[in-house]
C-alpha cells in the first residue's frame, strides 16, 4: 500500500511534465494540424536555458533567495523558448502553409534534428544538473516519503494547466485560437488575425514546455537526447488523449506517467516500458483512432 | 497533385536523350538491358579497382535506394505517411542474420552459406512482409497523421521487443554474420526492386494505389478494392525493407536494436522527400545524393548532423516536392506508358503536315 501511494506520487510527478509538454503538441496540432516534431527539442532547449540562467543566478555573488532565482529562471526559459518557437514558426513552417502537409511535417522533423544536433555539437553530450533552488526537504506521512520538490512540480503543473484552460476558454485570445482551430478560412473573415494567433499559440505552447523543462530539470539530468526521449512520450500522451484536444493532452500525460512508473512494478524489467507504452498506443489507435477525448472528423466526399 | 516544372537535370540530360532517340528502334529496345548488364559486370569486378571504403559507400547507396524506393511506394504513391520503415528493416535484418549464423550451419550447410545468402534475404524479406500486415490492418480504419503514429509505434515496438529478447543479444546486438553483401549483390537487388516496383506502379493495381492517394472515397466508389491495395502496398514495401535490412546486416556484420531506431526511419524519409514523392527515379537520386553527401560531410564530424537537417529544411521550404517529385525518368516508364514530350509531338505534327503539303519522296523532308 505504501509503495503504491509512493508510486502514484512518482507517476503524478512524471505525468505532470508529460502533460505540460503534450499541451504544446496538441495546441499546435489543433490550430494548424501540424505534428510539430520539433517540440520535444524545444523542451530540451528550454532546460538548457534554465540550466545556464539558473547556474548564473545561483552564483555566490548575487546571493538571491532560491525562490526568486527559481521564478527568474522559469521566466527566462519561458521567454527564450517562446522566442525560439515563434522564430521557427516564422521561418520554417509559415512558408509551407500552402505546401503539401507532409512537407511541413518533414520540416518539423528536420528542425528537431537540427536543434538536437546543434546542442550536441556546441554544448556536448554530457548530462548536466540544474542547481538546487531549494533545499530538498523530505516529509514522511504514514510511511510514504515525498519531497517538497515533488509537491512543487505537481502543484505548479496543476496551476499552469488550470490557467491555460482558463485562457483558452475564457479570454479573447483563447476564443480566437478556438476560432482558427474551428475554421481557418472563416476566422480571418471575422477579424481574427490568424498569423498572430498562430504565433501566440506557438509561444504559449513553448513557454508551457519551458515550465515543464525547468521542473523536469530539478529532478532529472539534462542532456541533448532528452528532447527525443521525453518528447516522444509527451507526443504519445497528446495522441492518447486525442491530439488537438487540450484536456485530452492533460489526461494523456498522466496516463503515460502511470504507464512509465507502473510497468517496471508489474513486468520484470523497465526495458518493457517502451513496449507497453507503444502497444497501448497502437491498440488505442486501432479501436479509438481519435484518442480518448478527440472527436472523429466526418469525411465528406 | 500538380506536376512541378521541368528540372535542371532533365535539361542537362536533354542532348543525351536526343542521341538515344536517334538510335534505330531495335537498338533502342536493347539499350537498357545492355547497359544494365555492363554495369553488372563492372559491379562484379569492382572489388579489384575500387577501394574498400568506396565499395562500402556504394553498398550503402544501393541499400538506401531499396529502402527509399519501397517507402516511396507507401508515402509517395499511396500518399500515406509511414515513419516506421526501419521496423521492417530490423525484422529482415534479424531473420536473415539468424538464418546465416545459426540455422544454416546447424543444418550442416555452413560452407554453402554464401550461396544460400539470397535465400536468407528472401526469407527475411518475407518475414518483414508478413509483419507489414500489422500496419495494413490499422490502415483500414485510420489515415493520415494517426496512421503515421501507428507506424511510429510499430517501429518503437520492434526495437523494444528486440531489446528484450535475450537469445538474440538483446540490447547488446547480434553478430557473427559473414561479410556476404557485395557491390554486385546489392546491384542485383536494386535492379530487382526497381523493376518490380516499376511494374507494380504502372500496373492496373498501381493506378488503384494512385487513386487512393488522390481520394480514397472516390476510388472506392469506382470499385478500387482499397483494402486489397493497402495490404499489398504495405506488405510489398515491408518485404523490400526486409531485403534491405538483410543486406545491411551482412555488410556491417553487427546489428543491434538501436541501428533500427526512429532515426533510421527518419533518414529514409529524408531520402524519399529529397528525391521526390511518386518517383522511382527520384528515390534513386535522393538515396544517392543523401548517402554520398553525408559521406562527403564526414570531415565535419558532429556538425554534419547539424548541416544535414538544415539542408533538409531549406529543401522543403524552397522545393517542397523534392528533386523530382511526381516526375519520372523516361527509361523507368514502360514504353507503352511514355508520354511524348510536347516538342516531339509538335515536330511529328509538323513533319506530317509537310508530307501532306508536298508529296515528295521520303528522303526529301526537311530536318
Amino acid at each position: 500500500m505504501q509503495t503504491l501511494v509512493q508510486q502514484v506520487l512518482n507517476a503524478l510527478q512524471l505525468g505532470s511534465v508529460y502533460a505540460l509538454i503534450a499541451l504544446g503538441y496538441t495546441m499546435v496540432y489543433g490550430i494548424i494540424t501540424l505534428i510539430n516534431f520539433a517540440h520535444g527539442d524545444i523542451f530540451m532547449v528550454s532546460t538548457y536555458v534554465a540550466f545556464f540562467v539558473g547556474t548564473a543566478l545561483m552564483s555566490q555573488l548575487l546571493r538571491l533567495p532560491g525562490i526568486v532565482v527559481f521564478v527568474l529562471t522559469v521566466l527566462a526559459a519561458m521567454f527564450a523558448t517562446a522566442l525560439l518557437a515563434v522564430l521557427i514558426e516564422r521561418f520554417a513552417y509559415k512558408p509551407l502553409r500552402q505546401a503539401p502537409r507532409v512537407s511541413a511535417v518533414i520540416t518539423a522533423l528536420g528542425v528537431g534534428l537540427f536543434l538536437e544536433n546543434f546542442t550536441l555539437a556546441t554544448i556536448g553530450p554530457d548530462p548536466r544538473f540544474l542547481p538546487k533552488f531549494f533545499p530538498v526537504v523530505t516529509f514522511t506521512m504514514g510511511g510514504v516519503a515525498f519531497s517538497n520538490i515533488q509537491i512543487i512540480i505537481i502543484a505548479v503543473s496543476a496551476v499552469v494547466m488550470l490557467l491555460l484552460d482558463t485562457i483558452v476558454r475564457r479570454t479573447m485570445v483563447g476564443m480566437a485560437m478556438r476560432a482558427v482551430s474551428w475554421d481557418k478560412f472563416t476566422a480571418p473573415l471575422m477579424g481574427v488575425p490568424v498569423d498572430r494567433i498562430i504565433s501566440i499559440t506557438f509561444a504559449i505552447g513553448a513557454s508551457i514546455a519551458a515550465i515543464g523543462g525547468t521542473l523536469f530539470g530539478m529532478v532529472y539530468t539534462v542532456d541533448p537526447y532528452m528532447g527525443i526521449r521525453i518528447g516522444w512520450w509527451a507526443f504519445i500522451s497528446a495522441v492518447v488523449g486525442g491530439i488537438g484536444n487540450i484536456r485530452g493532452a492533460m489526461i494523456g500525460g498522466y496516463i503515460l506517467g502511470f504507464v512509465e512508473i507502473f510497468t517496471p512494478v508489474i513486468l520484470p524489467a523497465s526495458t518493457y516500458r517502451d513496449f507497453v507504452a507503444f502497444s497501448l498506443l497502437l491498440v488505442l489507435l486501432i479501436f479509438r483512432p481519435y484518442g480518448i477525448l478527440g472527436r472523429p472528423v466526418a469525411q465528406k466526399v | 497533385m500538380k506536376r512541378p516544372s521541368l528540372s535542371f537535370l532533365s535539361r542537362v540530360l536533354a542532348p543525351l536523350r536526343a542521341a538515344y532517340e536517334s538510335l534505330p528502334p531495335p537498338v533502342r529496345r536493347w539499350t537498357t538491358p545492355m547497359l544494365l548488364a555492363v554495369f553488372f559486370v563492372i559491379a562484379l569486378f569492382s572489388p579489384s579497382f575500387i577501394n574498400l571504403y568506396w565499395q562500402q559507400v556504394l553498398i550503402y547507396v544501393g541499400i538506401n535506394i531499396i529502402l527509399t524506393a519501397s517507402l516511396n511506394l507507401v508515402n509517395g504513391y499511396m500518399g500515406e505517411f509511414s515513419v516506421g520503415h526501419a521496423g521492417f528493416m530490423a525484422v529482415g535484418a534479424y531473420v536473415a542474420s539468424i538464418l546465416t549464423v545459426w540455422v544454416f550451419p546447424r543444418w550442416g550447410l555452413g560452407e554453402y552459406v554464401p550461396y544460400l545468402f539470397p535465400l536468407a534475404l528472401l526469407i527475411g524479406g518475407l518475414a518483414a512482409g508478413l509483419t507489414g500486415l500489422v500496419i495494413a490492418f490499422p490502415s483500414f480504419r485510420t489515415r493520415g497523421d494517426y496512421l503515421a503514429i501507428v507506424t511510429l509505434a510499430w517501429n518503437m515496438i520492434v526495437k523494444s521487443v528486440l531489446e528484450n529478447i535475450d537469445a538474440i543479444g538483446g540490447p547488446r546486438g547480434f553478430m557473427g554474420m559473414q561479410k556476404l553483401t557485395s557491390v554486385a549483390w546489392v546491384y542485383v537487388w536494386v535492379i530487382i526492386t526497381i523493376y518490380l516496383l516499376r511494374n507494380l506502379v504502372y500496373s492496373n493495381f498501381g493506378r488503384g494505389t494512385l487513386s487512393i492517394r488522390e481520394d480514397e472515397i472516390a476510388s472506392s466508389l469506382v470499385s478500387v478494392d482499397t483494402r486489397k491495395v493497402k495490404i499489398t502496398v504495405f506488405v510489398v514495401a515491408a518485404f523490400f525493407a526486409g531485403i534491405a535490412g538483410g543486406l545491411f546486416a551482412h555488410i556491417i556484420q553487427f546489428i543491434n536494436p538501436r541501428s533500427f531506431s526512429i532515426l533510421k526511419s527518419t533518414d529514409v524519409l529524408v531520402m524519399v522527400y529529397l528525391g521526390g514523392i511518386g518517383s522511382l527515379g527520384g528515390s534513386i537520386l535522393g538515396a544517392t545524393v543523401y548517402t554520398v553527401l553525408l559521406e562527403l560531410l564526414r570531415p565535419l564530424q558532429v556538425w554534419r548532423w547539424v548541416v544535414g537537417p538544415l539542408l533538409l529544411v531549406l529543401l522543403m521550404i524552397f522545393r517542397p516536392y523534392g528533386i523530382m517529385g511526381m516526375r519520372e525518368w523516361r527509361f523507368l516508364i514502360p514504353p507503352e506508358e511514355r508520354v511524348e514530350t510536347v516538342a516531339a509531338l509538335m515536330e511529328r505534327i509538323r513533319r506530317k503536315r509537310e508530307a501532306v503539303a508536298a508529296p515528295a519522296p521520303a528522303g526529301g523532308s526537311s530536318g
